[in-house]
């Protein structure tokens, strides 16, 4: 048993300050465990979210010593006990009660995304999609929705005021997985050009470096978006050449009226 | 209308603002996130001002027939200056153009490097702060990323890509004519080699590069129809993810290629032949 000095930020949306709890830490121990030691010891109204205990349901993210982290994944034996341990909750969202923040911000720019539109059925009513096309959407359907790239993302981390045009990390694997999807005929691109702030990121792939299911965000969803982003809007010759091949994807709104009546919106009225 | 069918959704009210938990402070990490940018900074400002200083000298970078070799440095190929030194250039060359060849030729690996996914990383961290580090708070009370000038022209990497590829093609084909001996037939030297692994680099450099990735199958949605494209992408799939690692290489090699070339020719080192 390794004594540690456990430094928990309490507070609510009136304020806060960090508590210090001594602990005791067994060897094997997760932060989360040392957390409900204190809980059911010292501060049995502490509050901290969590749910599987496992690393898949996205819970208990915090910041631990400053990065974040799953609680329930981070073993106290990675992290020096030296000094104390600070626990603090995630940053970009505003603070509910001591380590538990809100985080509708997430769902309501997920409510903002238009949704898989699917092309015509095949002649037999069905859709057939072969194993490599389910195969390269598999990696963005990992996500566990701990929203831990969302808050070290500095774009929203640091600038409040980009939240308002500025989907994230989280959501842009979304719309990565649906515009590369074979069956999907909305364009989303224009929209995350000019409302969801695709162009707000730098690249810093700090969101791939947090990432507890190791999805390549940055490399695999982020930056493939922008390229087909300037396929659509900054690269004059792919512009031509769509035009003449005549290879226009829907937006959101086409799609609508498609579904809705693909004789007149073919006639465009 | 049920959003299943295909509509864009209601526009989602978004309540901004609310209290923040946590202290106030720059940030709360411990470990040492300085060193990374630090590093990267001091490498690239190293890297820059070599580069300016060589591009600036236009004398030393070619080992022509008195040494019975063809070595031209990186810097300095294709040789497009009226100025270039006889035997370093071919049929075509900028008669106007006075001044060091390096300077124009410097523009396409310059433009391709600084709009390179990777390399905006590298820089947005260590000199623009935008963050320094994960979790350490923005150098910046306001932040608009890439969506405006000058930013916004980050967007025609690809295009440098291209004008990259045609330099890659010279520089192969400088690689080609190392094997020359003026004078002693085909033989292969140190310089030889030094060529050879300086293009090869940068082919791995520019064919990980995020937007060849795109342009040769990324852009696919539908893999099974497409296996050449589908076939191109697993290919350059795994060079990307060591992107990062290939451009610290081949920024490195390049220099070291053209300072190999440049002891050559001032007759500071002879160039071994190797066989």
């Amino acid at each position: 048993m390794a004594k540690v000095i456990m430094r928990i930020w309490r507070g609510d949306a009136d304020g806060g300050e960090f508590q210090d709890f001594p602990t005791e830490v067994s060897e094997g121990e997760v932060v989360l465990d040392v957390v409900h030691r204190i809980q059911a010891e010292a501060a049995p109204d502490l509050a901290c979210r969590w749910n599987c205990k496992a690393g898949k349901c996205g819970s208990c993210s915090a910041e631990i010593n400053g990065l974040p982290h799953l609680m329930c994944m981070t073993r106290m034996d990675t992290i020096p006990t030296e000094e104390p341990v600070v626990i603090t909750p995630m940053k970009t969202f505003p603070i509910i009660r001591d380590l538990v923040t809100d985080v509708s911000f997430n769902y309501e720019m997920a409510r903002r995304l238009p949704p898989f539109a699917p092309k015509d059925p095949g002649p037999d009513g069905t859709y057939r999609m072969q194993q490599v096309d389910v195969d390269r959407g598999q990696e963005f359907r990992k996500c566990i929705e701990c929203f831990m790239c969302q808050n070290i993302c500095h774009v929203i981390r640091d600038h409040e005021e980009n939240k308002a045009h500025y989907a994230g990390p989280r959501l842009f694997i979304r719309y990565m997985e649906l515009e590369s999807h074979p069956l999907d005929t909305n364009d989303r691109r224009e929209l995350l050009r000019q409302e969801m702030g695709l162009g707000y990121c730098n690249i810093t792939k700090c969101c791939t470096e947090v990432c507890p299911e190791h999805i390549k965000i940055t490399d695999n969803a982020i930056i493939p978006l922008k390229e087909r982003v300037v396929d659509s809007s900054y690269d004059p010759v792919a512009w031509l050449g769509r035009k003449i091949l005549r290879r226009t994807k829907k937006t959101a709104d086409e799609a609508a009226a498609y579904r809705r009546d693909p004789q007149r919106a073919k006639a465009g009225k | 209308m049920s959003t299943q069918e295909g509509v864009r959704p209601a526009p989602v009210p978004l309540v901004l603002g609310g209290a923040r938990g946590g202290p106030k402070v720059r940030t709360l990490r411990r470990d040492s996130w300085k060193k990374s940018p630090l590093i990267t900074q001091g490498y690239l400002i190293l890297f820059v001002v070599y580069a300016t200083w060589a591009a600036f000298q236009n004398s030393n970078y070619y080992v022509g027939a008195g040494s019975h070799r063809d070595l031209i440095s990186p810097f300095y190929s294709p040789c497009i200056g009226a100025s270039c030194v006889p035997g370093s250039h071919g049929s075509f060359y900028l008669h106007w153009w006075t001044y060091s060849p390096a300077l124009v030729i410097l523009i396409v690996p310059l433009g391709f490097r600084i709009t390179c996914y990777y390399y905006r990383k590298a820089y947005y961290r260590s000199f623009w702060h935008s963050p320094q580090a994960c979790g350490v708070a923005d150098g910046h009370k306001k932040y608009t990323g890439e969506t405006r000038f000058p930013l916004i022209i980050q967007n025609i990497h690809r295009y440098f890509f291209f004008l990259g590829v045609l330099l890659n093609i010279m520089l192969t084909a400088d690689a080609v004519m190392a094997f020359r001996m003026p004078g002693e037939g085909i033989g292969f030297s140190v310089g030889t080699l030094v060529l050879c692994l300086n293009a090869a680099l940068l082919w791995m450099y520019s064919i990980s590069c995020h937007a060849c990735r795109h342009l040769c199958g990324g852009h696919v949605n539908e893999f099974s129809k497409h296996p050449v494209r589908h076939g191109l992408w697993k290919i350059i799939t795994p060079l990307n993810a060591k992107h990062m690692q290939l451009a610290w290489v081949s920024l490195t090699f390049v220099a070291l290629t053209d300072l190999y070339v440049r002891l050559v020719a001032s007759g500071v080192i002879t160039d071994p032949k190797i066989f």
